[in-house]
């Protein structure tokens, strides 16, 4: 086993640690303690909340890569060690055979036989034409006719696996946490119900095909599961890279004003004056003509994809940074102006200190709500950039990808649903709550919606 | 939401009242008393100019307009060559460096010239650039752009004109070619053939131009016009497949006045160019030209009489391809063609009735059915829906070949060694091209034995045909050499089990592609092949630019690459393979990705080429196939086979794997259409109906609790 | 309110040069003119020649940015950079490179592309207006509560969905319309129902949700209490007080956006096959056709920096508190 970091698992478990620090810091702060309480008090809040940890859990579980080692053969050094050439995540790991489970080409979710008939020699030796029975699915089955009683039978199975997993997950939770005012209880509704939905899931869908195969026989559950790292880490990513920028030179044109304010609104008008999808296009060309060029610097082609990845969420931050940078440098020379920055200024404090403790404190609403706005934005935007072509590697499992795919089958005869169903539903779950929960704290964070809110 | 649900049912409902029982016509202002072929076309043209297009999409208009010397006839196979503007075939004459005739096939040959006599009634199509003012000088050419002004479009130009054509202007687009201004694709692969056209070429370079440049003024050396209905070529050396080039658009005849009505000042601009507004002799011309959305063709009334021919290939009779033998063509008068980019639309308006087939430049079936379409074992098998349209099926064997080829200059694959040829072979019997013809193609394609196709003399059938190094002839039909013997070879080669012998290190293998021609299920599958062996594939996927760029610097190991013949001789598939063809060799834009150099292989390409066809010729073929096959050059392929569906109304579709000129040939029921458009069309109204009363039943509780508010009060 | 729009139209100037600037790097590192040239070409039997030809003929035969080999200001007009800016600040967009004419072109696709986009923004912010005030209405319900619920579902379906869906419900299973083309004529609207109809459904969850917003808070003022406690009717104080009263930031924000309509629906267009700039710009790029691309980068950023100005204007015009100078 050899652990793999991609660039894009580096920057993942980075932003979780900036989260991290965010939080334990601000654990002093009154004022912002209280606002996410008000978020959490919400029982809307909570359930949202807890869909989208667990779509990161997924997404984290899915970004610790590893390549495993090939077996010795004869005439290798004892100290020799080779690699697969394809990563596994611990994810897949957990989701046990479920991606090397691949059947020739298509079948329908559940179902025991191939989508596409194939020439078999009959018990008689004749050449028929028939649906074959698939390798995987169902092999367990001695007959097929048992399979809906066994689906029965293997939900209950999962069931109670589900059961002793929930009991083992929210048990603790509810004897630290059973005396707190927040709508806990909403919240381990919501954990219960999905852990249940993932054990059943990952239970069956390693006897089934749940959703299906696709083309070359992949199974889409699996698939769509694997859309999860690329849209959660798409909509976090994008904003990390372009947050340093649009902080530094926002605050910068609001504070120094004059040249650098100038300077810094001529880049951000001539940027955003540019038609989005153009920029990506070209940036995402100029990427991908940088990866090929330098073949040398990936040894798998996971890492190629991936390279792609991060240079797709850098220039998505970068279109959207414009948008970012304005409101900060709006905020920042409002702030300025007030009464006590002056009065530092007057004393001599000087413009880091001034900056670090007077104003960088005052902007963390905006960036707070502009990350998790951003957040669902983004996700929506990576299937439309699939369409156009310039979206994530095509080698990449992602939603946007799945339903480029998805779009030709359709009008296949008879219409091949279960790609399209499979990336729809995770993802509108996905953005279903971050939007929910983007409302929320909005309406914690926002000044106006507070104001607004407590004149109500 | 309430308040869009409500336009849509307004919108239908003025839809019920607008139009008769069907809602979906995409065609509108038709009028029924033209007999009108219905098709589409995926990419706009970007050229309709016969010096300039070169893309199989463009032809299919091209070629209904344009007649060159020679053409194809319409239904034998193998593909033979028929006389269409010319009124025989080419006299060819071989002279010596004096100019002396010659006799064939000595070795004094230093020219060769083609003479050509075209048929003395051919006529253009009636077009303004004729029209002519009563002292005969021609009547739209303008002095600068304003006068010009109202002119936006070539309808809009009331005085049309035709002339016979003259010899002249065939050599007329031969020098259009050459021109410079023109970017011709030709010009310089044309230029190693006909003499004097690289130096008339450089010639018109350096000429000061202001508008049009009558190209009549400038001579070039090897054209020359014997009489009004002759002309002749002169060729560098032998070069007998010069012939199959006087059957491209290419060689059609331009007249000098429609050159030079198309340089009128201000009509670039306005995209009024022969690029866009092709003008020729043909059956067809065009009419309107939106290659945005519809491009129509209408019956060229000056057309000479030609008849449908009366022979065919075997079967011909049986597919009904013969019941309109001899009669005069064409039979339609009008063909629509629109732009349809996304496949669903394009299926679904098939399935409609609205357009005649399924595909002009190619089929798409094998991307869209699965069990509604499949070739098996026993013919054709269709959904029960396709059933029911009584749908007919062509099928199209493009003399083309997809391959994957090796390098042979890359350090682990490459090279003659025996190590290295078992190598390749190995992977060739590990690379199912079967299964990829299955799962991607739908069955629909042949596996590749040979660079050369079925059609093309040299492509045999059976045993002999078959690749011995990666087939075993078993019961009548080839069957592909077990993994276990691909091991073998793997393990002679240095690499057992997939892994280096001294090492342990797995043996990775790149596969070049480009990033267009591939999927992520393609490449599974792609992986899963090599797996069988061991060995591990990567892919390096990059855009058509680079993967040109790789190609011509040789900096891949495996690559994709396909070829499609310009004209059906072995010569233009060999070609290939050529090292002087290698573009590190040749420092061009060579076809001999492959790099590979054989001497005895070159020696014998140089023999055949010059060659007549002739047994002997195809004893050399046979050959040179063999030394191919030992190489293992290519890892696999095959060559591809479409399927078109056709409505049942549409009759004469066979298709001609090279010659896009159909549309005389076609014939339409336009009854039939009618009535299987009225039928396959009927709407279903029933969920609009249920959502609008829905909707209402919405408002009655909304309304309820709306008095409600208003009668509150406030304690 | 004269002097303002001259100085923010030379202001433009700069912006439209750093544009054009980024354009050119991004394109020319990834396509260099020997690669346009081969695109354009074709595939087969292409020598160097005909390459050298084809750049001498489209103008790409001189360097990029600075010519070494002139001296003087000549070195940096003698460029490509140089010949092929120029002419675009004087809105002289010349030949696309397979040689078509470009003013030619964009004047034709404006028309589909207005077709469709312009119905689609009226009818979506009618809708999405009647929607919300309707919404407001029953604020404090549990109507509202499901309504907003709605919206943000709606909201979290992507895109691409609805066309999908929409295309093959009602086009393809119902045939109550075209599935796809366009016609220059009257009958156009044939085929623009179905994208006008889906452009707008999936625009009422983002849309309805944000007016909602805005009418609820007009709603707070102290002015709409008092006209409520005056006893008018509902209805009376939304359409009377509450929606003109929201109008400023309404027009504030879709103002921005007009001006842009030109430019046509990338996805929509080339879903349902409508010959507009949207899908002019997917082709241009599919094809790399820099001169088409360059283009249309060049109109797009004309017209969003028209966009804002417009947007300052109708500042003044609906606040009469605010000024330019």
């Amino acid at each position: 086993m050899k652990i793999v970091v991609l660039w894009s698992d580096a920057l993942i478990f980075l932003l979780v640690a900036v989260i991290a620090t965010f939080f334990w810091n601000m654990r002093k702060d009154k004022i912002l303690t209280e606002r996410w309480r008000q978020v959490f008090s919400s029982r809307l809040g909570m359930v949202a909340f807890v869909v989208i940890a667990s779509y990161i859990l997924i997404a984290l579980l899915d970004s610790l890569h590893f390549r495993k080692a090939l077996e010795p053969v004869e005439g290798q050094p004892a100290d020799q060690v080779f690699y697969e050439n394809r990563a596994t995540s611990v994810l897949d790991v957990l989701m046990g055979d479920m991606a090397d489970e691949n059947e020739r080409t298509y079948s329908a979710p559940f179902s025991l036989k191939s989508f596409e008939k194939v020439n078999m020699k009959a018990d008689d030796g004749s050449s028929i034409r028939d649906f074959p029975p698939l390798v995987h699915a169902g092999k367990h089955l001695d007959d097929p006719a048992d399979k809906p009683a066994d689906i029965v039978k293997q939900t209950f199975i999962a069931l109670i696996i589900a059961i002793v997993v929930c009991a083992f997950w929210i048990g603790p939770q509810w004897y630290f946490l059973r005396n707190s005012e927040l709508p806990w209880k909403s919240a381990w509704i919501a954990q219960a119900v999905i852990i249940l939905v993932f054990v059943w899931l990952i239970y069956v869908g390693n006897l089934y095909h749940v959703l299906g195969t696709d083309k070359a026989g992949n199974d889409v559950l699996y698939k769509s599961i694997k859309g999860i790292r690329t849209g959660v880490l798409l909509g976090t990513l994008a904003t990390l890279v372009m947050l340093p920028i649009a902080v530094t030179l926002g605050v910068c044109a609001g504070y120094f004003k004059g040249w650098v304010d100038d300077i810094v609104q001529y880049l951000y008008t001539t940027l955003s004056s540019i038609p989005g999808i153009l920029l990506i296009a070209a940036s995402v060309l100029l990427f991908q003509v940088y990866i090929d060029l330098n073949p040398d610097f990936f040894t798998i082609g996971l890492q190629k994809a991936d390279a792609r990845f991060v240079g797709l969420c850098f220039i998505l931050g970068v279109t959207s940074w414009a948008t970012l940078c304005r409101l900060v440098r709006a905020e920042t020379l409002k702030i300025s102006q007030l009464e006590y920055v002056q009065a530092a200024h007057a004393f001599g404090v000087s413009n880091y200190r001034i900056i670090k403790r007077h104003i960088l404190p005052n902007l963390t609403h905006i960036i707070l709500i502009t990350f998790v706005l951003d957040f669902s934005a983004l996700v929506l935007a990576e299937a439309v950039l699939s369409y156009i072509g310039v979206g994530v590697d095509p080698a990449m499992t992602s939603w946007g990808n799945m339903i480029n795919e998805a779009r030709e089958e359709l009008s296949q005869e008879p219409a091949i649903w279960w790609t399209l169903a499979g990336a729809f539903f995770f993802m509108f779950t996905l953005v279903l709550a971050a939007n929910l929960f983007s409302d929320l704290v909005r309406d914690a964070f926002d000044p106006k919606t507070v104001d607004g809110g407590a004149k109500a | 939401m309430r308040l869009s649900l409500i336009s849509v049912v307004i919108a239908i409902a003025l839809q019920l009242v607008a139009c008769g029982d069907v809602y979906n016509n995409p065609y509108t202002s038709v009028s029924d008393d033209k007999i009108i072929y219905y098709s589409h076309f995926q990419e706009p043209p970007k050229h309709l100019d016969p010096a300039i297009s070169y893309a199989s999409d463009e032809s299919l208009f091209i070629s209904q307009i344009y007649e060159p010397p020679l053409g194809y006839h319409f239904l034998k196979r193998p593909y033979v060559l028929k006389t269409m503007a010319a009124s025989e075939v080419p006299e060819i004459t071989p002279l010596n460096a004096d100019m002396e005739k010659v006799e064939e096939g000595s070795d004094q040959i230093a020219f060769t010239r083609f003479t050509i006599r075209i048929e003395p009634e051919l006529r253009y199509q009636p077009h303004p650039a004729f029209a002519k003012k009563s002292d005969g000088s021609p009547l739209y050419i303008f002095e600068n752009a304003a006068s010009s002004e109202n002119f936006k479009v070539i309808a809009d130009f009331p005085e049309t004109s035709s002339r016979l054509v003259h010899a002249n202007d065939f050599i007329y687009q031969i020098k259009r070619l050459a021109d410079p201004k023109n970017k011709s694709p030709m010009l310089g692969f044309m230029a190693q053939y006909i003499v004097g056209m690289r130096e008339f070429s450089q010639q018109l370079g350096k000429i000061e131009r202001n508008g049009w440049v009558n190209l009549d003024n400038h001579d070039m050396e090897g054209l020359e016009v014997i009489d009004d209905n002759t002309y002749s070529i002169l060729i560098n050396g032998s070069y007998p497949q010069f012939t199959y080039w006087l059957a491209l658009h290419f060689f059609a005849p331009v007249p000098p006045e429609v050159d030079q009505f198309f340089h009128n000042p201000g009509f670039k601009e306005k995209n009024l160019t022969l690029d866009w507004y092709p003008v020729g002799t043909g059956a067809f011309m065009m009419t309107k030209n939106d290659p945005n959305s519809q491009i129509v063709l209408e019956r060229n009334p000056n057309f000479r009489l030609e008849y449908y021919p009366k022979e065919g290939e075997e079967g011909d009779r049986e597919l009904g391809y013969l019941e309109d033998a001899g009669k005069q063509i064409p039979f339609v008068d009008k063909a629509i063609f629109s732009l349809e980019k996304e496949l669903l639309p394009m299926w679904t308006k098939f399935l409609q009735g609205y357009y005649d087939r399924s595909g002009e430049g190619h089929s798409n079936t094998h991307k869209f059915f699965d069990q509604a379409f499949v070739i098996g074992p026993n013919g054709l098998e269709m959904s029960e829906e396709m059933k029911s349209h009584d749908l007919t099926v062509t099928t199209e064997s493009k003399p083309g070949t997809h391959y994957y080829g090796f390098n042979m200059l890359d350090p682990v694959l490459g090279g003659y060694t025996e190590e290295r040829r078992k190598l390749r072979q190995a992977l060739s019997i590990a690379f199912n091209i079967e299964d990829e013809i299955d799962i991607f193609h739908k069955g629909t394609s042949l596996p590749a034995h040979s660079p050369i196709p079925p059609g093309i003399p040299g492509y045999l059938e059976g045993e002999e045909g078959i690749n011995p190094y990666v087939y075993d002839w078993v019961d009548g039909a080839p069957k592909r050499k077990p993994i276990e013997h691909a091991k073998k070879l793997l393990a002679e080669a240095g690499y057992p089990n997939g892994r280096e012998a001294k090492t342990g290190k797995p043996l990775t293998i790149y596969l070049d592609v480009q990033a267009r021609a591939t999927t992520p299920d393609k490449q599974d599958w792609q992986r899963q092949q090599f797996e069988k062996l061991g060995v591990q594939l990567e892919f390096r996927s990059t855009d058509w630019n680079r993967f040109r760029e790789k190609l011509l610097t040789g900096n891949t190991q495996i690559y994709t690459h396909g070829w499609l013949a310009d004209y059906p001789d072995p010569e233009n598939f060999l070609f290939l393979l050529y090292s002087p063809e290698s573009p590190l060799i040749c420092k061009c834009d060579g076809a001999n990705n492959s790099n590979y150099a054989n001497d005895e292989y070159d020696a014998l390409f140089e023999k055949m080429r010059v060659m007549e066809p002739s047994p002997e010729r195809e004893a050399i073929v046979a050959q040179m196939l063999d030394i191919l096959r030992r190489d293992a050059v290519w890892m696999t392929g095959y060559h591809p086979l479409d399927n078109y569906l056709n409505n049942p109304w549409l009759f004469n579709a066979k298709r001609h794997g090279i010659s896009k000129t159909f549309l005389k040939y076609v014939r339409v029921d336009s009854e039939l259409r009618r009535q299987k458009r009225a039928d396959w069309n009927q709407p279903v109204i029933w969920p609009v109906v249920t959502l609008g009363i829905f909707v209402i039943l919405l408002f009655i509780p909304a309304v309820r609790a709306y008095r409600r508010r208003q009668n509150m009060t406030i304690h | 309110m004269f002097a303002y729009i001259v100085r923010r139209l030379i202001y433009a100037i700069p912006i439209l040069i750093g544009v054009n600037l980024l354009t050119f790097v991004l394109f020319f590192v990834v396509n260099s003119p020997e690669d346009m040239a081969r695109s354009q070409l074709g595939e087969k039997y292409v020598t160097a020649e005909a390459i050298e030809n084809w750049k001498k003929e489209n103008g790409y035969d001189k360097p990029l940015f600075f010519n070494e080999s002139n001296k003087g200001l000549s070195s940096v007009t003698e460029t490509i950079f140089y010949t092929k800016s120029v002419r675009l600040f004087m809105l002289d967009f010349g030949q696309s490179e397979s040689g078509r004419d470009i003013t030619a072109d964009v004047a034709q696709r404006m028309w589909p592309s207005l077709a469709l986009a312009l119905p689609t923004f009226a009818i979506g912010i009618w809708t999405n207006i009647c929607v919300a005030l309707l919404v407001v209405m029953f604020r404090g319900t549990a109507l509202d509560r499901g309504a907003v619920v709605l919206f943000v579902g709606l909201m979290s379906i992507s895109y691409l969905f609805y066309i999908i869906g929409g295309q093959y419900l009602i086009a393809k299973m119902w045939r109550l319309v075209p599935i796809s083309g366009f016609d220059a004529s009257i009958h156009a609207w044939k085929f623009l129902i179905l994208p006008i109809v889906i452009g707008v459904i999936s625009g009422i969850g983002a849309g309805a949700r944000w007016y909602r917003t805005l009418f609820l808070e007009v709603s707070h003022q102290d002015y709409i209490r008092t006209a409520r406690s005056k006893g008018l009717s509902e209805i009376t104080i939304l359409f009377k007080h509450v929606l003109p009263n929201a109008l400023i930031p309404i027009l504030t924000g879709v103002v921005v956006v007009i001006p842009l309509l030109f430019m046509g629906s990338l996805v929509m267009e080339s879903f349902f096959g409508i010959p507009g700039l949207g899908s002019y710009m997917l082709d241009s790029i599919e094809r790399q056709d820099f001169a088409v691309v360059r283009s249309m980068v060049f109109i797009g950023s004309i017209l969003y920096i028209i966009g804002l100005i417009l947007t300052d204007i109708s500042y003044t015009w609906a606040d009469p508190r605010v000024r330019l100078n």
